[in-house]
């Protein structure tokens, strides 16, 4: 794993009237890495992402990406540099999906031949046919549709960093486990950094190479999963139960599901 | 059939081009104001809840205001304000029609484009605004490429609803002197010409239904989100505008202005006025249907030129006496007074419009009644009907002074009814208008006032400042000057107040100057 950081949290607190929805975290994210966050509602791991790309502010603690403190970084160009995925989406329902993946650069300025050439680009990476697609309106998708277009305008402007808000939660588990195959092939393929958001210990498991741990705005515990199962956290391990259950029916169920 | 070959129908789309030409410039006007004001605001408070809910109270407040109220207070208003910005900057306008009536009615497009704006953009999902945040859009790109695409098709339906309450209310204008469809309302309601008011109620609510479906159109093209269908919607809107500029662009703006209050004598004499004009080959036109306060204000700014008052209202209204003068004496005095205005008071008409006792003659031969003194002794008996103002002014004030008037019963009566009603017996005695055609329809008695308690009432006709030095004007006018009689005015308000084409404001004066022209 490459050592330089992407993303750094040097205590980070942020409060919300007297909760404090992120409680003196410090992490670091390295240049390539999958991080997932997990976390109950309430546990801050949202609050964490967008304080990454200054949705959000602080309150105390420092935050720097690729090596500049966010506090020095005009907010909407640090937007304009990190992808971000919203949770369902959050795709413009007036503009059609071609409008939408390319909002990005064209809040660059760049040239409109320039833009469409780069979501036909798009349309191919994110698997959706270019001529059926193109230009609807997001209402005409389905839901896997919807968050392929949503991870394409997040890769628009070429990032290095993406941010992931629970991309896959309100998707069926077939589409969701496709889509989230072929999001960490992206990540690879493109040497992206990516930090996701979700409450689903096996998607952290199956996609991330290390697990961040959040409850009560704290970070509780950080590591591969490997490392978490020698947690001493018992709400560690109770997250790690749920997969390790999922594992052993679906062995017991299914005996001969390797044979094929 | 018989209503549908009424020659007034003729009549009333001949002023089809200047009175809707009028209305729909000065509804869009007020519209676009509106707009240009509202819209703004909307944005700048939509996440501002103490401003919002003050501007949306304020907006709310005005909109209880009744429409006439409104646009009459916008008069006095502007004519403050133009004195002050000659007086401060020595520019000068004019407080009359247009100005004030745009004012009025774009404060009243206000609430429906205020609402419907800061519903529109405060019903947004924020999860989109803050995706238009995320994917760096500044403030303001949020809202141009965001948030005012998403609450169009709401603030679209507020427009809408702003439009036709402004077309609506538009008819009001009339009284502030700006020409509307209203024009043919409140001429109609005035002579009983119910072809007018039909023609008019029914041009308004036409004009209001096609500009609420054009932008209907618009509104649904935004929302399906087609050039097409919001292409269409504009371009009616435009054509619109265009069709009633071209005949009005056209017609020439010069020329003579004659007003008139807002009752069927003052119609009819200000159509034998301009009838008169335009013999003498000056070009003249009418605006009729101006509010007592209003027309006095526009006489001295120049906006009309001529129009006929009477003494008594004058010598009340303007010089503020309450004493009362023998009929020359007064006029006399009037005409110095408002010669230092530099208006001229050319000469009165023969006739006065004054208020007066009113009984059927065959009831005041048998009781041997003359005069209100002779009333008096039978008082007590008697039971009296006023307008709806008579009772709290002045001259009855003076009168139950004078002759010791001590009714049995006082009632308070629509004008129109009055004089029906004191004939069937069911009241004894009225307060009716000398020149009335109805005392002469019901055989009935204008009593003597032999003490003068009620101010005299003579009409007379006013020129503007301007055209103090026109002696081309004055020779023109000179023939009506002491020939019309009360005899004869009154037949010509008997004759207006009918309800068939012989009874239009024109064809009276035609008949009245048939008559006042062998003179």
């Amino acid at each position: 794993m490459p050592s330089k950081r992407a993303i750094s949290y040097a205590h980070v607190t942020r409060s919300f009237g007297s909760l404090k929805a992120v409680d003196d975290v410090s992490l670091d994210v390295a240049e390539g890495e999958f991080l997932a966050v997990v976390g109950g509602s309430g546990s801050g791991k949202t609050t964490l992402l967008r304080l990454a790309n200054r949705l959000i502010e602080v309150d105390a603690g420092t935050i720097t990406v690729e090596g500049e403190n966010v506090q020095n970084v005009d907010p909407v160009a640090l937007r304009r540099r990190i992808g971000y995925v919203f949770q369902s989406g959050g795709l413009f329902p007036h503009l059609s999906v071609a409008d939408n993946i390319g909002i990005t650069p064209r809040l660059l300025g760049e040239p409109a031949p320039a833009i469409a050439a780069r979501v036909d680009e798009l349309l191919e990476l994110v698997q959706l046919e270019r001529a059926a697609h193109r230009d609807r309106l997001p209402e005409a998708l389905s839901g896997g549709q919807r968050q392929r277009v949503g991870v394409a305008r997040a890769l628009a402007a070429k990032p290095r960093i993406v941010l992931m808000d629970e991309p896959f939660g309100a998707l069926d588990p077939l589409t969701r486990d496709a889509l989230g195959d072929d999001y960490r092939t992206l990540h690879r393929k493109l040497g992206l950094t990516t930090v996701m958001i979700t409450h689903d210990m096996t998607e952290a498991i199956l996609l991330a190479d290390r697990i961040a741990v959040m409850r009560g705005g704290r970070l509780l515990a950080l590591g591969t999963p490997a490392e978490l199962s020698n947690s001493s956290e018992a709400y560690v391990l109770e997250l790690l139960r749920t997969p390790r259950r999922q594992v052993e029916r679906l062995n017991a169920l299914l005996p001969a599901s390797g044979a094929a | 059939m018989s209503l549908l070959s009424d020659p007034r129908w003729g009549e009333a789309l001949s002023h089809l081009p200047d009175y809707l030409g009028s209305h729909v410039r000065v509804s869009l006007a007020a519209l676009a104001i509106g707009l240009a004001v509202s819209l703004p605001l909307a944005i700048l408070t939509r996440n501002r809840p103490v401003p919002r809910a003050l501007l949306l109270a304020l907006a709310s407040i005005v909109q209880t205001v009744p429409g006439l109220a409104l646009l009459a207070l916008f008069y006095p208003l502007l004519l403050l304000a133009a004195s002050v910005a000659l007086a401060w900057f020595g520019v000068s306008f004019s407080a009359f029609g247009f100005l004030p009536a745009m004012l009025a009615l774009a404060l009243y497009s206000m609430l429906p484009v205020l609402r419907n704006g800061i519903t529109g953009l405060n019903g947004i999902d924020p999860a989109l605004i803050e995706a238009a945040k995320g994917v760096g859009m500044t403030p303001r790109q949020s809202l141009v490429m965001v948030e005012l695409p998403l609450a169009l098709p709401v603030m679209m339906a507020g427009i809408r609803t702003a439009a036709v309450w402004v077309i609506g209310t538009a008819t009001l204008s009339t009284p502030i002197g700006q020409t509307s469809l209203g024009n043919y309302i409140f001429a109609g309601l005035q002579t009983q010409n119910w072809v007018f008011v039909l023609f008019g109620c029914a041009a308004s609510a036409l004009l209001a239904l096609a500009v609420d479906q054009l932008l209907g159109l618009i509104e649904s093209g935004l929302r399906r989100r087609s050039r097409l269908r919001s292409g269409f919607g504009a371009i009616g809107i435009l054509a619109l505008v265009a069709a009633t500029l071209v005949p009005t662009m056209a017609r020439s703006s010069s020329g003579y202005v004659v007003g008139a209050k807002t009752f069927a004598e003052q119609y009819v004499l200000s159509a034998l006025m301009r009838d008169r004009l335009q013999a003498a080959g000056l070009s003249a036109t009418a605006r009729s249907g101006l509010g007592s306060s209003v027309i006095f204000e526009a006489l001295k700014a120049g906006d009309i030129d001529l129009y006929v008052d009477y003494s008594g209202t004058l010598w009340a209204n303007q010089l503020h006496r309450t004493d009362i003068k023998p009929r020359a004496e007064l006029v006399a005095e009037l005409k110095t007074a408002l010669a230092r205005d530099n208006i001229t008071l050319l000469g009165e008409l023969g006739f006065e419009n004054a208020y007066a006792l009113v009984i059927p003659k065959k009831r005041a031969e048998a009781l041997g009644i003359r005069s209100i003194a002779d009333l008096a002794a039978h008082a007590s008996t008697l039971s009296i009907a006023g307008d709806y103002e008579f009772f709290s002014r002045p001259e009855w004030a003076a009168l139950q002074k004078a002759y010791g008037l001590q009714f049995r019963a006082q009632r308070q009566m629509q004008p129109d009814f009055m004089y029906a009603a004191v004939a069937s017996g069911e009241v004894d005695v009225i307060a009716g208008y000398t020149s009335d055609g109805l005392i002469a329809k019901y055989d009935l008695t204008a009593l003597d006032d032999p003490k003068h308690a009620i101010p005299p009432y003579d009409a007379i006709l006013l020129l503007a400042p301007k055209r103090a030095g026109d002696e081309r004007l004055k020779t023109a006018l000179q023939p009506l000057l002491g020939k019309i009689d009360i005899a004869t005015m009154r037949e010509a308000n008997l004759r207006a107040s009918g309800n068939d084409a012989n009874s239009s404001p024109d064809a009276v004066a035609k008949w009245l100057w048939g008559k006042v022209g062998q003179r």
